[in-house]
């Protein structure tokens, strides 16, 4: 959050080019400060939480995030392998089946501009956490868990393929939805959604991406 | 055509030709192939490429299958053919017209997708408690014609992929029977854009209510006849039995739900498990099968079907007579909640003429809030929410991520195609190439919620 300061958002209405006739333009919303819950986390939250501390995964996790009854865990990048083995094989967590693996792009959170997410799920407990890496665009790598989860290898490609993220280990990390010489990964947010205007009762509409944003 | 370039294999070789000999089918020339397989004694392995055009592997599926004569080697799947960017273009939409674009993913079970979707931004808003009731019968009620008409059409699709035309015609009909209920309810017959973030897009008529009780009455025979159909079909079950042998331990590894997790004895069911949309106040049950084969997961959706008819009934009951027989069926929040009594009009289905008679005779107030609500959509708060529903196929499951603006910053769908179809190769591995055909129609992949 260098140049914007951790602002998420300027003025009200999204209109940045016509003089400010609203009164709101001096707005600032600022971005929520990147930080652990308190504990109790409530639920069961806390006795996954204790379990994972005690089989030696509490340096793993940077931090954790309680927020809308989901939790959180925040992964060092180069432990996530081995959280994932904790989390399906220890009796008292068994997450045995990994819901799945995507993206996201943060492309204002320096350092950590793209996450890859994976959700876990217990039928034993019928429990879900989610677990999540940050990584820097400047150096994409995170260690695949196919060896532990086998279900991850179409997703990493997928997250491979979307944002660009090199799963390391994965057996064979190729291009899955896009055409294998594609250039570039398409849900980045520096990758443009592409359109032509279209002619509509006289008036010509813009393609999605240019036309007026409100966030 | 017999040559030995392989345009699906360039590069393989320096000089862009394949290994071996390479046939160009297009159908009804498989004495080529017959022909040419026999003088090559040394070269035994056939490397065929079923797809993406192949009217057997459920739309734009490719498979590369390594053929030992009859039996299979190796499978790869190659998807991708369908991959359209909805995740990416709901990025440029409000989050109400999201839905419009997710409904679109996995067409068979558009409901679904909505349906998660909706439950993800909600729970984003914080308002999963304040959904009114009678939205949730709906909800609920929709969802179960479409598992209905989803499991109708896997039933229909393979009995065509087996060369059973009857049971095609039988399958499709009923669902045209479901679709004609859509087309009642919501005004189109599939990408319905029914499910909203706060409720549903309209209440529903006695007319439909009138046409529900006729389903209701009309299918529990058609049931029994598809059954006695298939049931104890000497032919089916030669097909069905014992093919595709995928255990809990594969199901587990591989992230596969839905019928063929059921179909290897593990009575997990999203509704009953983790409730939402109040299924925990519905009378049904979870039917599993212990074979783990194609049959197992054709019985499983059998009387999956059943059991959705059964909440059917209990949903219409609840909307006639019980605690949901009036009231709302959009949020009360007026930030939120689009107006959801929409009428024909001369120009085709919009708002009410009481709706537009209010914005635009009687409050300024309301035309600049309804103006504002559709052009610039409503905030959710910054975060992030999972929410997972019990798809015909399995889990389906929206992951939503808000900056807090008017559009989502992300919007993933887990789809329960795209995971299943990875147990292909597992399934049909070591089988016979009639087999896979079995395989694949049994996991039910539908390519649209696959490529996405």
């Amino acid at each position: 959050m260098s140049e914007t300061g951790g602002v998420a958002r300027r003025g009200m209405f999204g209109a940045g080019s016509t003089g400010d006739t609203s009164g709101y333009g001096g707005l600032v919303v600022r971005r929520q400060v990147a930080a652990s819950s308190p504990r109790p986390y409530g639920g069961y939250f806390d006795d996954v939480a204790d379990h994972m501390e005690r089989s030696g995964l509490g340096d793993a996790i940077e931090r954790t995030v309680v927020d809308r009854d989901e939790i959180t865990f925040f992964v060092k990048r180069e432990r996530i392998r081995d959280v994932a083995a904790v989390m399906r094989d220890n009796p008292e967590l068994r997450f045995e089946l990994l819901s799945g693996v995507s993206g996201v792009h943060y492309p204002l959170e320096e350092g950590g501009e793209l996450h890859a997410v994976y959700h876990l799920l217990s039928m034993t407990h019928n429990r879900r956490v989610r677990l999540e890496v940050a990584i820097p665009d400047a150096d994409p790598h995170v260690p695949s868990v196919v060896s532990v989860y086998p279900t991850a290898d179409w997703h990493e490609r997928e997250t491979w393929d979307f944002f660009g993220i090199i799963f390391d280990g994965h057996p064979a990390l190729t291009r899955i939805e896009m055409p294998d010489d594609w250039v570039g990964h398409p849900q980045r947010k520096d990758y443009p959604l592409g359109g032509i205007p279209v002619e509509y009762r006289g008036a010509e509409v813009p393609p999605p991406d240019e036309r007026r944003s409100y966030s | 055509m017999t040559t030995t370039y392989d345009a699906y294999s360039a590069g393989a070789t320096d000089d862009g030709t394949a290994e071996g000999k390479v046939f160009n089918l297009a159908g009804s020339d498989w004495d080529e192939v017959v022909a040419g397989a026999k003088d090559a004694a040394d070269d035994e392995r056939l490397v065929v490429n079923m797809g993406p055009q192949h009217p057997s592997t459920h739309g734009v599926l490719r498979l590369i299958l390594t053929l030992d004569g009859e039996s299979v080697d190796e499978v790869r799947v190659g998807i991708g053919y369908l991959h359209t960017g909805i995740e990416k273009n709901m990025e440029y939409r409000t989050w109400t017209q999201g839905t419009t674009f997710c409904t679109r993913m996995d067409y068979l079970a558009p409901i679904f997708n909505e349906t998660a979707y909706c439950l993800a931004v909600e729970k984003l808003l914080g308002v999963t408690d304040k959904i009114p009731e009678r939205a949730n019968v709906i909800r609920v009620m929709m969802m179960e014609l479409n598992r209905i008409s989803s499991h109708l059409v896997a039933i229909a699709t393979f009995g065509l992929e087996l060369g059973a035309t009857t049971v095609m015609l039988n399958g499709f009909v009923e669902r045209e029977y479901t679709l004609d209920l859509f087309e009642e309810i919501t005004g189109l017959r599939m990408n319905m854009a029914y499910i909203r973030p706060g409720g549903v897009a309209q209440d529903i008529g006695p007319a439909a209510i009138a046409k529900l009780r006729a389903y209701l009455e009309r299918m529990p025979e058609r049931f029994g006849q598809l059954r006695k159909l298939l049931d104890a079909n000497p032919v089916y079950l030669a097909r069905t039995k014992d093919v595709a042998y995928l255990d809990l331990t594969g199901c587990m590894a591989l992230g596969v739900t839905g019928p063929v997790l059921r179909s290897a004895g593990l009575p997990w069911d999203l509704r009953k498990t983790q409730p939402y949309c109040g299924y925990e106040t519905y009378d049904f049950e979870v039917h599993t099968q212990d074979t783990c084969d194609v049959y197992g997961r054709y019985l499983v959706r059998m009387a999956e079907m059943e059991e959705s008819l059964k909440i059917v009934e209990q949903c219409v009951e609840r909307l006639t007579k019980g605690s949901a027989k009036d009231g709302p069926v959009m949020i009360e929040d007026k930030k939120i909640g689009w107006p959801a009594q929409l009428a024909i009009g001369t120009d085709g289905m919009g708002n009410s003429p009481a709706h537009i008679g209010h914005i635009m005779g009687e409050s300024m107030e309301a035309l600049i809030h309804h103006f504002k609500l559709v052009t610039e959509g409503f905030r959710v708060p910054a975060g992030q929410a999972y929410a997972a529903v019990e798809s015909p196929r399995g889990e389906l499951a929206a992951h939503v991520v808000s900056d807090g603006g008017t559009r989502p910053h992300r919007a993933h769908f887990r789809d329960p195609s795209f995971v299943n179809l990875q147990a292909t190769a597992a399934m049909c591995e070591g089988s016979y190439v009639a087999d896979v055909i079995a395989a694949v129609a049994s996991l039910d992949p539908v390519m649209g919620g696959v490529d996405r």
